[in-house]
Parts: C-alpha cells; sequence; structure tokens
C-alpha cells in the first residue's frame, strides 16, 4: 500500500492551517453579503429598523452571546489540553463546547417560536401590515441568524467527529492540526454572532 | 519506493481499488485531472447542442423549430452549462490539476482527498443542471443571470439550478483553496516566486478570486431559493427590498468570474508561446504580475454590466475609469505574447496555431469590452447581440480556444498517444472559420439594434441571423473533426515515449511520458527559469531521435 504509507508521510500543518484560513475567508464573504445587505437597508429604512429591533428580546440575546463565549473558551481550552497530551480533559472540553453549542441553539428556538407565536414570521399577515423596513428588519433577522444557526449545528457535528477522533487516537498530542482548524471554524461562528448580535439586539 | 513502481504510469498504476472505482475515488491529482476532463466534455456537448438548436430556431423569423418558452430554457441551459460547467472549471481543474504540482515540482495538490471531494461536487451540481430538464416544470428559463423577480416569479425548476450552481461554486471554491495552498507549500526546493511558470502564476491569481468572489455568488443563490420558499422579499420592491441590489450582488461575483473564466487560458497561452516560438518569453515579470493586476481591478469594475439598471451619475463614472484600466493589464500580455514572437524562430504545431488564433480572437473580444465601457456606447448596445458577440470572442474565443490549445499541447503528454496532426489543422480552420462567421455578424446585428435573447426578430435582420447559423454550422464540423481526432489518438494514435516531445522547458516536460503516479522520482532542484532555452538545443534534438 505504497499509495497510503506515501499519503501518511507527507503532512504539512502549516499547509493544512492555511487552507482553513482560507475557508474562513470564503464564509465571512458568504455573510458579508449578507451584511452588506443590512447596512444597505437600514440606511434607507432607520427609523423602523429602530422600532423593529426593539421587539428582540435582548436578555436572551446577551444570553446567547456569553454561551458562545464560554463556548469558544472550552474550544481552546481542549486544544491546550491535547497539547498537554491529557487526552481525557480535551474530550470533556469538546463535550462541553457541543453542550453549549446546543444550549444556543436550544435558546434560539425559543426565540423563534416566541416571534412566529406572534405572528411575526416572512409572510405573516402581522408583519406585512407594518412598514417595509420592518418587513426587510426581520427578515435579515431570520435569514442571517438562520443561516448562522445553520453554521453552529454544522460546528456541533465538526467537533463531534473531532472528539471521535481523540477517543480514537487520531487526533493526538503530535498531531491535533485537525482539532486545531475545528476550532478556528468555530471562533468563526463565534465571531459572526458577536457582529450579528449588536445589529440586531443592542443598536435600539 | 522501489525502483519498478517508479516507472509505472499513473494510468496503470494500481492503488487500492480497481477498475472504475480506482478512478472515482482515486486522489491522484492526474486522475482528478482526467475524470474533469471526462465530464466537462459531456457537459461542453450539451451547451453545444442548445447552442446550436437556438441558433437553428433563429435561422427564419417567427417560430422554426420550437416554442419562446423552449428558446427560453435553451439559452438558459446554454448559459448555465458553458458557464458553470465548462468554462468556470475547465482550465483550472483539468490542467491546473493535472499539471499544477507538476510544474511546481510536486508530487500532489496540499489536499489531494478534498481535491477528490470537488470532482463529486462538480458532478453532483452538473447532475442536478440536467435533472432540472427532466423534471415537471421544466428547466429554469431565466437566462443563467437569474434577474429577480423573473427568477422568484417564474414556475419552472429555477431551484434546482441555482442550487446547482451553488454546488458548483463550493467546488470552485474548494479547488481555489487547494491550488493557493499547493502554490505556497509545495513549490519544489529553489523553485522561487520568479521562477515559477506562468501558467502557474494564472492559475494562482484565478484561486484567489475564485476564493474570494465565490462566496459572494453562493449566498445570493440561496438568497433566491430563500425569496422563492419563504417569500422574505429582501429584493421585492412591494416588501421594501430592491431588485438592484441583487444584480450588485450578483456580479460581484460574476464580473471576476469572467477573469477565472480567461486567466487560466492566457496562462496556456504563455506556455505555449515560447515553447513554439523557441525563445524566453519577453516580460516575464509583467505577464506575472498583469495576473495579479486583472485579478485586483477586475473584482472592482461589477457594475459596468449594470450601467442601464439605474446608477448615479458619480457610480458610473468610477466603474467607467476602472473598466478602461482593467484593459491595460491584458493588453500588457497580449504586447509581451507578441513581443516574444519578434525575431522566434515559429514552428506552426497545431497548439500554436489555437494560441495565435487565441490572441486575435481575444484582442477582438477586449477592445469590443473596451467600447462598452464608454458610458454613452454601452447605452446603445446594452442587451443586443453586440453583448452576445463581444463575451463569445472572450470566453469562446478567448477560453475556448485556450482549451484547444491545451488539449493539443498537453495532450500526448497525459496519455502518451500523439492525435493526428492533419486532422488537427483542418480542425483548427473549421473552428477558427466557424467561429468568426458565427460570431462575428452579432456585432453587427447588435450594432443595428438586434436585442439578445429574443426569440424573433424583424425581417431585415434576417441575413445576419442566417450567417450565423451557418457559421453554427462549420463551428461544430470543426468540433466533431476535434474531438473525433483527439479521441482516435488516444485509441490507436502513435505511441509517445519522448520525455520532452515539444522541446519545452517546463518540469512537465522533464518526466516520464505519461508521467509515473508520483510525478518524479525525486523532487527535483529547481535552478534555472522557467523559459530558458539558452543552452538546451542539444538536449531537444536527442529526444527527437527518439521520436
Amino acid at each position: 500500500m505504497s499509495n497510503q504509507e506515501h499519503a501518511m508521510a507527507h503532512r504539512d500543518d502549516v499547509g493544512s492551517r492555511m487552507g482553513m484560513w482560507l475557508f474562513l475567508f470564503t464564509e465571512l464573504l458568504l455573510f458579508g453579503g449578507l451584511f452588506f445587505l443590512y447596512s444597505v437597508y437600514r440606511f434607507v429604512n432607520q427609523e423602523e429598523f429602530h422600532i423593529a429591533a426593539k421587539e428582540l428580546d435582548t436578555i436572551i440575546g446577551t444570553f446567547n452571546t456569553a454561551i458562545l463565549l464560554t463556548s469558544s473558551l472550552t474550544m481552546a481550552m481542549s486544544i491546550s489540553a491535547i497539547q498537554k497530551n491529557n487526552k481525557r480533559l480535551s474530550i470533556f472540553f469538546q463535550l462541553i463546547t457541543i453542550l453549549l453549542g446546543f444550549g444556543f441553539m436550544v435558546n434560539k428556538y425559543f426565540e423563534w417560536t416566541a416571534k412566529i407565536n406572534h405572528g411575526i414570521f416572512p409572510g405573516s399577515e402581522e408583519l406585512l401590515n407594518r412598514g417595509s423596513g420592518e418587513i426587510l428588519f426581520f427578515g435579515l433577522y431570520y435569514v442571517m441568524t438562520g443561516l448562522h444557526g445553520l453554521h453552529v449545528l454544522i460546528g456541533i457535528f465538526i467537533i463531534g467527529t473531532m472528539t471521535w477522533f481523540t477517543s480514537r487516537d487520531i487526533i493526538t498530542k503530535e498531531s491535533y492540526v485537525k482539532l486545531e482548524a475545528a476550532g478556528l471554524y468555530w471562533h468563526l461562528v463565534d465571531i459572526i454572532w458577536i457582529f450579528l448580535f449588536p445589529l440586531f439586539y443592542l443598536i435600539t | 519506493m522501489s525502483s519498478e513502481t517508479t516507472h509505472v504510469s499513473y494510468l496503470e498504476y494500481q492503488g487500492r481499488y480497481k477498475g472504475l472505482r480506482g478512478w472515482i475515488f482515486s486522489t491522484d491529482h492526474k486522475r482528478i485531472g482526467i475524470m474533469y476532463l471526462i465530464a466537462a466534455t459531456v457537459f461542453f456537448a450539451a451547451g453545444v447542442v442548445f447552442g446550436f438548436l437556438m441558433r437553428l430556431e433563429l435561422l427564419y423569423p417567427g417560430k422554426t423549430i420550437v416554442s419562446a418558452q423552449t428558446y427560453n430554457t435553451f439559452f438558459t441551459l446554454h448559459g448555465v452549462i458553458m458557464i458553470f460547467l465548462f468554462v468556470i472549471p475547465g482550465l483550472p481543474a483539468i490542467f491546473g490539476n493535472f499539471f499544477l504540482p507538476i510544474l511546481i515540482g510536486a508530487k500532489d495538490v496540499a489536499f489531494p482527498r478534498l481535491n477528490l471531494l470537488s470532482w463529486w461536487l462538480y458532478v453532483i451540481g452538473g447532475a442536478l443542471v440536467l435533472l432540472s430538464i427532466l423534471l415537471p416544470g421544466g428547466p429554469a428559463d431565466t437566462g443563467w443571470t437569474f434577474y429577480i423577480p423573473y427568477s422568484v416569479r417564474t414556475g419552472t425548476n429555477v431551484i434546482f439550478t441555482v442550487f446547482a450552481a451553488f454546488i458548483l461554486g463550493f467546488s470552485s471554491i474548494l479547488t481555489g483553496i487547494n491550488f493557493v495552498t499547493t502554490i505556497h507549500r509545495l513549490r519544489a526546493p529553489g523553485m522561487g516566486w520568479f521562477k515559477m511558470p506562468l501558467f502557474t502564476w494564472s492559475l494562482y491569481a484565478t484561486a484567489w478570486i475564485q476564493v474570494l468572489a465565490t462566496p459572494i455568488i453562493g449566498i445570493t443563490l440561496l438568497l433566491i431559493v430563500v425569496e422563492r420558499v419563504f417569500g422574505v422579499g429582501l429584493f421585492d420592491p412591494a416588501l421594501g427590498g430592491d431588485p438592484v441590489l441583487f444584480q450588485h450582488l450578483f456580479w460581484i461575483y460574476s464580473h471576476p468570474a469572467v477573469y477565472i473564466m480567461i486567466l487560466p487560458a492566457m496562462g496556456v497561452v504563455s506556455e505555449i508561446i515560447p515553447v513554439f516560438a523557441h525563445r524566453t518569453i519577453f516580460g516575464y515579470k509583467f505577464i506575472a504580475f498583469s495576473s495579479l493586476a486583472i485579478a485586483v481591478f477586475g473584482s472592482l469594475v461589477w457594475a459596468h454590466h449594470m450601467f442601464a439598471a439605474g446608477m448615479s451619475d458619480f457610480g458610473q463614472f468610477v466603474f467607467s475609469l476602472l473598466t478602461f484600466l482593467v484593459a491595460i493589464p491584458s493588453a500588457i500580455k497580449v504586447f509581451n505574447w507578441t513581443a516574444t514572437l519578434y525575431k522566434g524562430s515559429i514552428s506552426l504545431e497545431p497548439p500554436m496555431a489555437f494560441a495565435l488564433a487565441f490572441i486575435f480572437l481575444f484582442s477582438i473580444g477586449g477592445l469590443t469590452g473596451v467600447m462598452q465601457g464608454a458610458l454613452s456606447v454601452d447605452i446603445h448596445i446594452t442587451d443586443t447581440s453586440f453583448i452576445v458577440a463581444h463575451f463569445h470572442y472572450v470566453m469562446f474565443g478567448g477560453t475556448g480556444f485556450g482549451v484547444f490549445a491545451a488539449l493539443h499541447y498537453w495532450l500526448p503528454k497525459m496519455f502518451g498517444r500523439m492525435y493526428n496532426k492533419k486532422a488537427a489543422y483542418s480542425a483548427f480552420w473549421f473552428l477558427f472559420i466557424g467561429f468568426n462567421v458565427l460570431y462575428f455578424p452579432m456585432f453587427i446585428m447588435g450594432w443595428l439594434g438586434m436585442p439578445r435573447r429574443y426569440y424573433d426578430y424583424l425581417p431585415e435582420y434576417t441575413i445576419y441571423h442566417q450567417i450565423s447559423t451557418v457559421g453554427s454550422w462549420i463551428l461544430i464540423t470543426g468540433l466533431i473533426i476535434m474531438f473525433t481526432n483527439l479521441y482516435l489518438s488516444l485509441k490507436r494514435g502513435k505511441k509517445v515515449t519522448a520525455r520532452n516531445i515539444w522541446g519545452g522547458e517546463t518540469l512537465e516536460w522533464q518526466i516520464e511520458t505519461p508521467p509515473t503516479y508520483e510525478n518524479f522520482e525525486e523532487i527535483p532542484l529547481i535552478t534555472e527559469g522557467p523559459y530558458e532555452y539558452k543552452d538546451n538545443d542539444q538536449d531537444i534534438l536527442e529526444e527527437k531521435e527518439v521520436v
């Protein structure tokens, strides 16, 4: 199996990290299109964005921000743990990260359900009776937090895979670039939320 | 690595899987390149068929063979297939995959498995496009630009086509990430940036555009799906949205995308010209940096597609100016190629014929593009067949002929078989003449006011349409001759074992024909630039005798 031997022999952690960073750029640009729409529509409909933002629950938003920031911390700690060759601790922190990720999604679920129960969702009668700025605000709210939520779910799945890798000793003290890349992805998910949070919840 | 395995070509190499699975699950960049070649040829054939049918419909005014609705789906499918499935992935995915690692002295790309994933995404995306034809509702009829509001309102299978384009974009992004990382990390010892072949430079610039521009079209296409399913109204004026913003988002990707399409072809031409002029490329650094300059300026000119869509005067002025600027690096390349030919000892082998045709056709396409950069002229020719002629001169006359040049240049290396040169020349003349007969009348009738994408036309345009349709028949004859010739060469062409069939100086000509599984027995040490023809004449002569 010279094929596999060769594949094992070639390892370039710097290259892997570089590839991951390039991928993160593409993710930023993916959201960039939406941030672009947000800034244009906010500029055109300042008053109505202002009114609509007041309807979002800042407390849940803040709570979710705290959850995601903490999960970034535990993610970083899981990498430190594997660097110190503490496999069990690393797995523990990865599981905590996953748990926090799910916690974020549960909050999001309640938040969205509450809005939908109040009749605020794309195409609803309640929303269509309002000004176009508010329609756009909530449209962007659902699309942007929805896409972000999708990324949280993907991140949870990736970290889950990493946990499995760690338990199978595919990720070790000597070779943890996969876990690092997963961590980078998770921090990206976190950072996008850090921008979404003030844009939707805080500027009222 | 034992010595007997090193001489087994990648075509015969036995990996983990056998037969077909040895190909579709292979992470060898050369096999992936060939799988792209096969898939892209199939899609290209489909695109040609739709183009042929469109021209046939336009042979006479009124209905000739199909209904107006079917005609609309034809030009949509023709555009989507040609752009997303052939021109964008064509050169980077086929020849980039095969030759990029070899040209920089590496054994594979940086992420071989990711490379295989890109191919699978590409095939899945292509399958989705073809599926949209068969499902009830019919294929999309929006044009490849998917402009809102029509793409939200039409009852056809827009979601399939749009989602296919999204997946293809993802495939393109992964290829871009792979190539940028490969070029940064896997150059052989001694291969500094300015010892890289120019094809590598153009792939590098292309890969950056793929990485930085494609995500924007990704989100834009997703938003079409969101609008169709949920009706959020982000581009619907009734709900406060702005459809012109959609056009901006669309062209922020799709204009840089035309440079994704043309840059690798310019790279191919930069490889071929010095080899067949038997002298060093003129202005290596200018060509290398002009690729980067095109990538940078090309990302800042998207709104010149929207001069008639409504924009501030100042915006129009800025985008017009930038459009003129982007012509400069392209012109630098053309001048350098011409200067390379000057006092060269030119041999007109088939690849060179296609490369020279590229320069001629690309110059026409490029200069008519500059005309459109002028605001007053643009208003006159917006949405006429002048535009269609312009971008076919660039995309087909440029990239298409670039692909044909690359096929004739590298196919013998890839498969170790030589095609029939006489047939290659006759294919060339059919293609070159057919191309001009097909597209040049479009300049004239466009200037006279013939709108693009129209099913019907006034009788005074009949003569131009008929010349153009006859041109399409000549062109297709050329395509059939060329592909038959190349295909037959793989079956019963003369065996080539000489390493350096054309007398090239780049690394692919220093290794076995066809290449071995690992490309190089030992990673080479690079000591000289890629086009130094000074003292190598003796080697070339020796190798020619072997042929």
